[in-house]
Order: structure tokens, then sequence, then C-alpha cells
């Protein structure tokens, strides 16, 4: 039997239910008996398997026996060194890798477009990011990957940086190039990160860009909910042949719940059993789906579903053909403003809608009749809809002028001004549109006109904005002037 | 032998037929397909053991949806059918000498298989050289038509399984698109009787209520399909359903029919209270909705 056809900790669990052990522990729903409205909603089976740590089922915080098993196949599955179950989402996985290479006062270079996981690593370790601005395609407004002399410059000028960390694929499917930015790393003695929450299909698909274990990368956070169809919150962080993964279970215990959910573990090992033996055919269908998609969309006319016509070497590596990214400005509308109709006239609900874009996230759960409607809903908006473009805002990119660390800027003193008084000021908040959940801005960084417009920009067209802590976004909150 | 067909109509309710034997079984890429022959109904087909049609009622839905808007056009030649694999609405459409082309498109090749096999009294037609067959999603066929339809005739299964696209705002919008300035669309409305039946006529009420200048809503009865009472939709660019039928042009064309005739027609416009205020909500609420924006 090839052994990525067990699943240790779904055998274990079927096992435990057959021995039919009484329950005198946590949790107190007592297998949903105690619980039957829970119950009725989430079916029988689902709460009788939400269980706790025993004996037969190991501990996630120091496995022994069946999670150990897990992590060893899935590490396998991945041609990881290690591989960690992860409960508390990519988030978390993120987290650790940030907080097992720098402490206080260490630099990390990073891309300004990451996830805020990224930068609230920053605020707990204390660590000061040195960014590389990621560069951007004006005709479509995204930020792009890492270009190497700008990764080359950052590390020549901040050469006692610890590691840098590298987003890749980004949420629109953009690749930088892994293995060059690894080998620039290591050759300046620093660890290299990858965000590679939206890459889970490159390690079990066919002809999918580079991985970042296959990249030589010492770390790799990976969503396994996303592309990998486990349930949402579960996620591997790998780590690659050199790590000390003793020391990185220590990191990731620092913040982890002692009652790590199996339903999310066993969703892990079910999910890596199916993509090690079926990866290649399910991917299979997924490209084709996006594919097919994508040249059904460009017929329309207006609409601009990308592709890897956009790779250039460099900023545009490799493109992740999975990712159905969408730009509606030629139909004269804001991403967010397709996002909205989309769901309130058609019953379609897209992943994400910026100011130029729309990504829909097509996947294994997708079929062809479902594709249809998408595609016949964006026919029939253009439709309705198609006005002149003009007016509208593509930049997305702000440079940000860092004034100090998150973590000085988060826990400093501070006050509350009105957003537009707030120009020249350090902010020691988040604001962020969500999704896709970047920052525009987070803490430490000073306010510009260009950023207040872009927020009132942002407010208007519909983007959800979330960080801050006032929920009317009226005022935000600044480090206090001495 | 005691061998019965049973549909669900609701939780609670069900339709026997008793069967003296089944003559067809498969299923296809899209759902599973049987025929049976009974005593009271002669043939019928299921699909995914609903209902579709029965040999011995079949004629009151294929004429109400197929004569209701061909007498309202006053010069319909150009038709597009989509569903409708068992071709009872071909049937009706070939009488017409003024109709020029018919393009049918089912998704389910299947289906027009079994019924040209099993159901010779429905699909007669499907050789007649006006009509060319299409087995595609209705969706993504019409998606790029455009003024190029009289009428279009959406003959669908119920809002779940390979008809779910059928019932959606895309699809009517496209449907707008497809027709010409005066073109009419008539569809399958579902029934007004059981909650989720009732839910399903509200949905399509709306969307189509939303997509084209007007929207009416017919009934007939239809013994073998839930409560009887079942409806259709009539949505329209330019002809009134009532004020614009000339009778005496359709009775002139000398067409034969079991049930339909033009004083049923105007009858048929006239509805229960309940299913005019059921459909009087909708309209309401898309108006409210209208204003804010």
């Amino acid at each position: 039997m090839n052994e990525q056809e067990r699943a240790p900790i779904y055998e274990a669990l079927v096992e435990l239910e057959e021995n039919r052990i009484v329950p005198f522990d946590v949790p107190g729903h007592k297998r949903g008996k105690g619980n039957k409205e829970l119950r009725k909603l989430l079916g029988e089976k689902c709460l009788e398997l939400d269980v706790n740590s025993m004996k037969p089922l190991d501990n996630l915080c120091h496995p022994v026996s069946v999670i150990k098993e897990a992590e060893e196949l899935a590490a396998k599955a991945f041609k990881a060194g290690h591989a960690f179950f992860m409960v508390n989402g990519t988030t978390s996985a993120v987290q650790a890798m940030i907080m097992s290479v720098v402490k206080k006062g260490d630099k990390i270079i990073m891309p300004r477009n990451v996830h805020r996981s990224a930068i609230n690593a920053l605020i707990i370790t204390g660590a000061i990011p040195v960014y590389v601005n990621p560069s951007t395609n004006e005709r479509l407004g995204i930020s792009l990957g890492m270009r190497i002399d700008d990764v080359k410059a950052a590390i020549a000028q901040n050469p006692e940086a610890k590691a840098i960390l590298v987003n890749n694929p980004t949420y629109y499917g953009i690749c930088s190039d892994l293995k060059e930015i690894t080998r620039l790393g290591h050759e300046a003695n620093m660890q290299v990160l990858v965000d590679e929450a939206h890459g889970t299909h490159f390690y079990f698909g066919k002809d999918m860009p580079i991985t970042a274990m296959a990249a030589g990368a010492d770390y790799a956070a990976v969503s396994m909910h996303k592309s990998g169809g486990s349930l949402t919150q579960s996620s591997f962080l790998l780590t690659g042949k050199n790590v000390n993964h003793d020391y990185v279970r220590q990191v990731i215990n620092l913040t982890q719940t002692t009652s790590g959910s199996y339903l999310l573990m066993v969703s892990l090992d079910i999910s890596r059993r199916n993509l090690a033996i079926d990866g290649k055919k399910i991917f299979k269908k997924v490209l084709n789906l996006a594919q097919y998609a994508r040249d059904e969309i460009n017929d329309i006319g207006d609409y601009y579903a990308y592709s890897s016509e956009l790779v250039n070497g460099d900023s545009i590596y490799d493109f992740d053909k999975t990712k159905l990214a969408i730009n509606t400005l030629d139909i004269g509308m804001a991403g967010i403003e397709v996002y909205d109709i989309l769901r309130d006239e058609y019953d379609i609900q897209i992943e994400f809608g910026d100011l130029g874009n729309i990504l829909a996230y097509v996947s294994v759960g997708d079929n062809h009749k479902n594709i249809e409607r998408l595609i016949g809903a964006l026919s029939e908006i253009r439709r309705r809809y198609k006005r002149d473009k003009s007016g509208l805002f593509t930049h997305e990119y702000i440079s940000p002028k860092v004034k100090c660390s998150p973590q000085v800027a988060f826990y400093g003193d501070k006050e509350s001004v009105k957003l537009a008084d707030s120009i020249g000021r350090v902010t020691s908040e988040f604001w962020m549109a969500y999704p896709p959940g970047i920052p525009i801005l987070a803490p430490g960084e000073e306010i510009t006109e260009e950023i207040i417009t872009y927020i009132e920009y942002s407010k208007d067209k519909g983007c959800s904005l979330l960080g801050m802590e006032d929920m009317n976004l009226e005022y935000i909150n600044v480090i206090k002037e001495v | 032998m005691d061998f019965w067909f049973s549909e669900k109509h609701t939780k609670n309710v069900k339709l026997s037929i008793r069967v003296n034997k089944q003559l067809h079984s498969s299923k296809s890429k899209y759902q599973r397909i049987d025929v049976f022959d009974s005593y009271e109904f002669g043939r019928f087909l299921t699909l995914d053991g609903y209902m579709m049609l029965t040999e011995k009622d079949e004629f009151i839905y294929h004429e109400m949806i197929t004569h209701v808007p061909m007498a309202v056009h006053p010069h319909p030649a150009n038709i597009l059918v989509i569903g409708a694999g068992d071709g009872g609405v071909i049937r009706e459409l070939c009488k017409y000498d003024m109709v020029e082309s018919i393009d049918l498109v089912e998704i389910d090749k299947k289906v027009i298989e079994v019924c040209k096999k099993y159901l010779p009294k429905t699909a007669s037609n499907f050789d007649d050289e006006r009509v060319t067959i299409h087995i595609q999603d209705g969706l993504k066929f019409i998606r790029n038509k455009e003024n190029m339809y009289d009428i279009i005739i959406v003959d669908s299964t119920d809002p779940f399984g390979p008809g779910e696209g059928l019932f959606t705002k895309e699809f009517y919008g496209n449907c707008y698109k497809a027709l010409k300035e005066d073109g009419i669309m008539v569809n399958q409305h579902e029934s007004p009787f059981y909650k989720e039946d009732a839910k399903a006529t509200v949905r399509a009420h709306r969307r189509i209520y939303e997509s084209f200048d007007l929207a009416r809503v017919y009934q007939a009865h239809i013994p073998t399909y839930p409560s009887g009472h079942w409806l259709f939709g009539f949505a329209s660019k330019k002809y009134h359903p009532v004020h614009s039928l000339d009778k005496k042009r359709w009775q002139d064309l000398k067409i034969e029919c079991r049930y339909y005739n033009p004083n049923l027609h105007v009858g048929s416009f006239a509805l229960p209270n309940y299913v005019e205020s059921l459909l009087k909500s909708v309209e309401d609420d898309t108006e409210n909705q209208e204003e804010k924006q």
C-alpha cells in the first residue's frame, strides 16, 4: 500500500468510535448529547468526533503517536523536512515562522503587500520590517512579486537582516522567482520564509509554479483550507530540512491552543491523503475550469481575465493559472462594485473585489453549471451597467513611510484624531480593505494625503474597511507627539 | 403484482401511480432517467425520480406553454426552446407553418434518445427540417445570442439539479438580450400551492419581473404535477398577453388542440387571490428596491 493512503488521525478517530469509550472528559457536550440544537445543526457525526486529546488520539502540543505519524506523512507529501498541523489558521503558521526566526530589534525583509498576519507577528516580536516595494502593474492596478534587483538591494543595505519573507503566490496568482530569492537569502545567511497561503496546489498539481520547499526555502505557511479542501482555519506550517523543528514546535506552543480541534486535524489528514493520491487529477480539473472561464470571460469583451501572458521573468516570474482574477475597469466599474452586484443581484459570492479587479475562487468543489452562471452574470453586468471608465482610481500600492517599528507604534502612547486631521501623523493601528486583508496603513507608518484619498475612495466604492478601533471610520489612532 | 411509482410532492404528501412495468432505467452524466408504463397514465418519464410527463396529461402542459405565446405574437418565425428534451413543445410548434426555425437546446442528450425510443407520442417531430438540436447548457448557448428570436420557451425541470441555471437572473437577462424587440419569453413557473414550490415561483417571478418590461403569470391544471395547479410565466418586451391576443387570427390558423383555445387563454391569466398577492408582494418589493437605488 502506498503509505500516503493512510490517514492516522482519521483511523484513530474511527477506532475510538468503535470502542465506545465512556466520556468523562471535556468537551462537556459529551459527543453532542448535551447540546441537541447544535447536534441537529451540525450533524451527529460531527459532534461525536469533536473530542479532546487522549492517549489513543495523541496530543497536538507534543505529538508522539498518531499526530506525529500524520505530520510525517504530510511532510513527505509536501517534500518538507517537517510539517506541523495548525489549527488557528494560516495566520498562526505565518506568525510561528516569523517568531521562529526574528526577535526584538531584528530586521526582516518583506514586500509591503503582505497579509496582516505577518505585520501582527512584528508587533508581537518587536522585529523591524524592511519593505521591498512590489512593483505595480498600472493597467491592472495590482501589486506584483519581488524583483530580484530590489531583493539584492535590500540585502546589501541591510546585511544584518535575519530573514526574507516572500508572499508567493499573491492572492492574484503572481509568483516571484522563489529559487533565486532563496539562493540570495541563503548566500547572505538569511532564512527564507514563504507565505504560501494561496499555493497549496503547487505541491500536488502538474505544471504548477515551483513550491517553497522545492525552491529550498526554510519555512512555508500553507493554507490547506484554501485550495486543499480542508476545514476553515486548518493549515500547515512546513519547514525545510535544515530547520530545527523541535524549536519551532516550542514557538508554536507559545500561542497555540492546548485543545486542538480534532475536526480540524482530521480534515487536514484526509485532505492531505486526497491530494497526495488524486492531486494531479483534481488540479487538472481546476485548471481546465479556470481556463475555460477565462477564455469565455475574455470573449464577452471589456473584461480582462489575465493569465501567464503577464509573465515577465522578474516581478511576474510565474503565474498560477488556477486563479481566476478579472480586471473590470474597462466596463467602467470598480471590482468591488461588480463583486457587490454579483452577490446582491445574481446570488453569486466571489472571493473578493478590489478597486480594479475581482477574484473568483475556482476549486475542486466547482462544476461547469456554476461556472456558466458566473460567466452569464458577468456578461449581463456588462450589458446592463457598462459606462465610461473615467474617474476610476487604480493605484493600489502606496509606498509606506515607516517611522518606527510596528511594536513601538502599537504599544506606544496614542491619541485619536479625525481622519482628515491626521496627515503627517504616525498611525498606531491598521487600516485595511477586506478582502484581501493587505494593510493600507500599518502601525508605525506616516499618514499621507494620498492614503487618506485612497481610504475615502475605498469607503465610497463600498469596500469593507477594518483594523481600526473606531468602527465608524471617522477617527484614527496616532502616536502622541511629544 | 402490486408495483407503484411514488413521488413526494412535499415531505408529507405523495402521489402514487400503479405501474405495469418499467421500460427503461439509465443514468446519464446529469441525472437518472426512467420510463414506466402505467395503467392510468400510459407511459411516463421521470428524471431523478421527479415526474416530467405522462402520456395522458402531457398535452395540457405542452399546449399551454406553446400556444399562449404563439397566439399573442403576430408573426413568430424564429423560436428557441430550452430544455424540452421530450419533444412535446417541438411537436406543438411544428403545427405552425409560419415557424421558420426552431433551436432546441437540451443539456442531456440521453433524455432525447430515451424519449425518441419510448415516448414517440411527444418525440414525434425531432426530424422536422426546421428543428436544430443543440446539446448544450442553456445558459451557455444563449449567452452570446442577441436580437435573434421572436419567442423563447423555457421548458425546464425544477430549480435544483441540471435545471438550476434556468431559474437565475443571468439567464433571464440573457433571454431578454436574445429576443427581438417585440419578443416573448414563456417559462415553466412551478406551483404556488405547496410552500417549497411557491418559493420557486416567487424567486422566478422576482428575477423575471426585474428583467422584462412586462411579466405576467398564467395557469393550467396538470393532474400529475404537485397539487395539480401549475403556473407559467409570460414575459414580454412589447405584447400584452391578453390585450394583444387576436383570437380570430389564431382561429383562422385551424390548429388542433385538446386543451388550449383563445377563451381559455384569456381566462388562464385570471389568477386566484392568493396567487395574485404572492406575485404582488414580489413586484412591490422590487419596486421599493428600485426606488431606494
